[in-house]
């Protein structure tokens, strides 16, 4: 096979890859309906998912909230205005940080085990015994899946956000010499908003994570569901899993704040 | 009744079914046989929908199953049950949960005629004591009875069995030969066996089909079979087979 063939063939294997992703995704929507039938299930995977990656996502979110405030406040320090350290920090974490870092952390430990779980069915026979039983398993597999990370996601971003800016404050005290009162007046000044409770910031932040959670968990799903030939196919399954979760957390992050801070200002 | 008439298909570069035709008739038992590797559980997912052929024709009950559309599927799977080499069971639910999960999803039973349904086909294949048990905690022979089980469940009009006794012992082997013998004979339920043993296609079947290069190069009753000269017959159902 020449270059040129080899390139071609690796180009249609992503369309069709992101074909079957889409695909997936506008099934999972269009059995929006079964959520009620699956809410056991439904349940099990959101504490699963929350239990799964709290620790590691509090312990990062603390250490990146801290690193933001050190980076922030070194540069702040020279021109003596070390008093928006707050505002800085806060609005970071819930603009980007936040629901990044929980994006990412939730690929690594729930997306990467829902892709081992559902190739696992497949490369077993599991999934074809549902389609021979006339049980859809997009809705009795990838529905639940996905549900559970577009709520948990989220409620994990905003706690996140929180433990970040704790992380600061305590950055800022110690080695910036800015008090907790300042630091977290400053921080409450950017999160109030008159108009809408919460400022915008904090709004497209859960919005960016409740994006990530369904894109994680659809590539997810659709990487399992597409595993073929035993453990190396869903180690393989796993790594794809992973990888598109990693990219599209990027690319969709950049078209989000793009959306909201250049195209709508 | 299920039909099957010149049908091909390709796997990637394999042709693995080439011109492949057979008849089950209702109520018996057919068993299909051949070398490892020559399409007869491409053949099942065939008749089961999973699969369509490249050409020929596959009809269940003079339906043409390629052509169903997602409805119809889901209609004629319903009347079939489809027993996997390994069960394949979902392994996050009980032995009771897996045979009752066809029910739940689709029949309009109320929960306790579900569960008295789903221990009558426990007790049908003995299983009745493990039903709280999870599939990675019951030996091969356990899977085999409870996907039986559960390809019981609904009452279908046929049954497809894909290897149903591959790596028991013999005493589960001959256990699930007399299960499967009995569920023809008392529930009228027409089967098409996938298999490589002589003991279960003497036991179980009624006809046998040998399959080799992508279709069915010999068949017969079972003593036909049994007394065939066929170089193929003789592999498979000759006294030092199985």
């Amino acid at each position: 096979m020449n270059l040129f063939t080899s390139t071609g063939a690796a180009i249609l294997r992503r369309v069709d890859d992101a074909g079957f992703v889409l695909d997936l995704l506008v099934r999972t929507v269009g059995s929006l309906q079964k959520v009620p039938r699956r809410k056991r299930f439904l349940l099990d995977m959101a504490f699963n998912a929350g239990v799964r990656a709290l620790p590691v996502t509090m312990v990062v979110a603390a250490f990146a909230g801290a690193i933001l405030a050190m980076q922030t406040g070194i540069e702040l320090k020279r021109f003596g205005d070390t008093g928006v350290l707050g505002t800085i920090t806060a609005l970071s974490m819930c603009r980007e940080m936040g629901p990044f870092i929980t994006a990412v952390i939730l690929a690594a430990t729930v997306g990467s085990s829902m892709a081992a779980e559902v190739g696992t069915m497949k490369v077993s026979d599991e999934i074809s015994a549902l389609e021979v039983m006339s049980v859809d398993p997009v809705n009795y597999l990838v529905l639940p899946r996905v549900i559970a990370l577009a709520v948990m996601c989220p409620t994990l971003t905003a706690l996140s956000d929180l433990i970040g800016i704790f992380g600061g404050s305590i950055i800022a005290q110690q080695n910036l010499g800015v008090s907790q009162s300042r630091f977290w007046m400053s921080a409450q000044d950017a999160l109030t908003s008159s108009a809408m409770l919460l400022p915008k910031e904090v709004y497209v932040g859960l919005l960016k994570a409740l994006v990530f959670g369904i894109a994680i968990a659809t590539v997810s799903c659709a990487a399992g569901l597409r595993a073929t030939g035993g453990a190396l196919g869903v180690g393989l399954a796993v790594q794809t899993a992973v990888r598109n979760s990693v990219i599209l957390i990027i690319v969709l992050g950049f078209i989000i704040t793009w959306f909201f801070y250049f195209l709508n200002g | 009744m299920i039909e099957l008439r010149d049908v091909c298909k390709r796997l990637g570069s394999r042709q693995i079914l080439d011109g492949l035709s057979l008849r089950v008739e209702k109520g018996m038992n057919y068993v299909l046989m051949g070398p490892s590797g020559t399409g007869k559980s491409v053949t099942l997912r065939h008749i089961i929908g999973i699969l369509k052929p490249d050409s020929g024709s596959v009809r269940v009950d003079g339906q043409e199953v390629p052509t169903m559309d997602r409805e119809q599927l889901m209609a004629l799977r319903r009347r079939m049950g489809y027993l996997f080499q390994n069960g394949a069971l979902i392994n996050w639910l009980t032995v009771e949960q897996n045979v009752a999960l066809p029910l739940e999803e689709h029949s309009s039973l109320s929960r306790s005629a579900i569960q008295d349904r789903v221990h009558e086909v426990l007790r049908m294949v003995a299983l009745d004591h493990a039903k709280e048990q999870f599939p990675p905690s019951i030996s091969g022979g356990m899977k085999l009875r409870a996907g039986l089980a559960r390809a019981l469940v609904t009452q279908p009009e046929y049954v497809l069995y894909d290897e149903p006794n591959a790596g028991l012992d013999p005493i589960i082997s001959h256990q699930i030969h007399q299960l499967i013998a009995e569920v023809r004979d008392r529930l009228g339920v027409t089967g098409l066996i996938v298999t490589h043993s002589r003991a279960c296609a003497t036991q179980c079947g009624d006809r046998i089909g040998i399959i080799q290069n992508g279709k069915i190069e010999v068949e017969g009753t079972v003593a036909e079979m049994v007394a065939s000269e066929h170089p193929l017959a003789k592999a498979f159902l000759g006294g030092g087979s199985d």
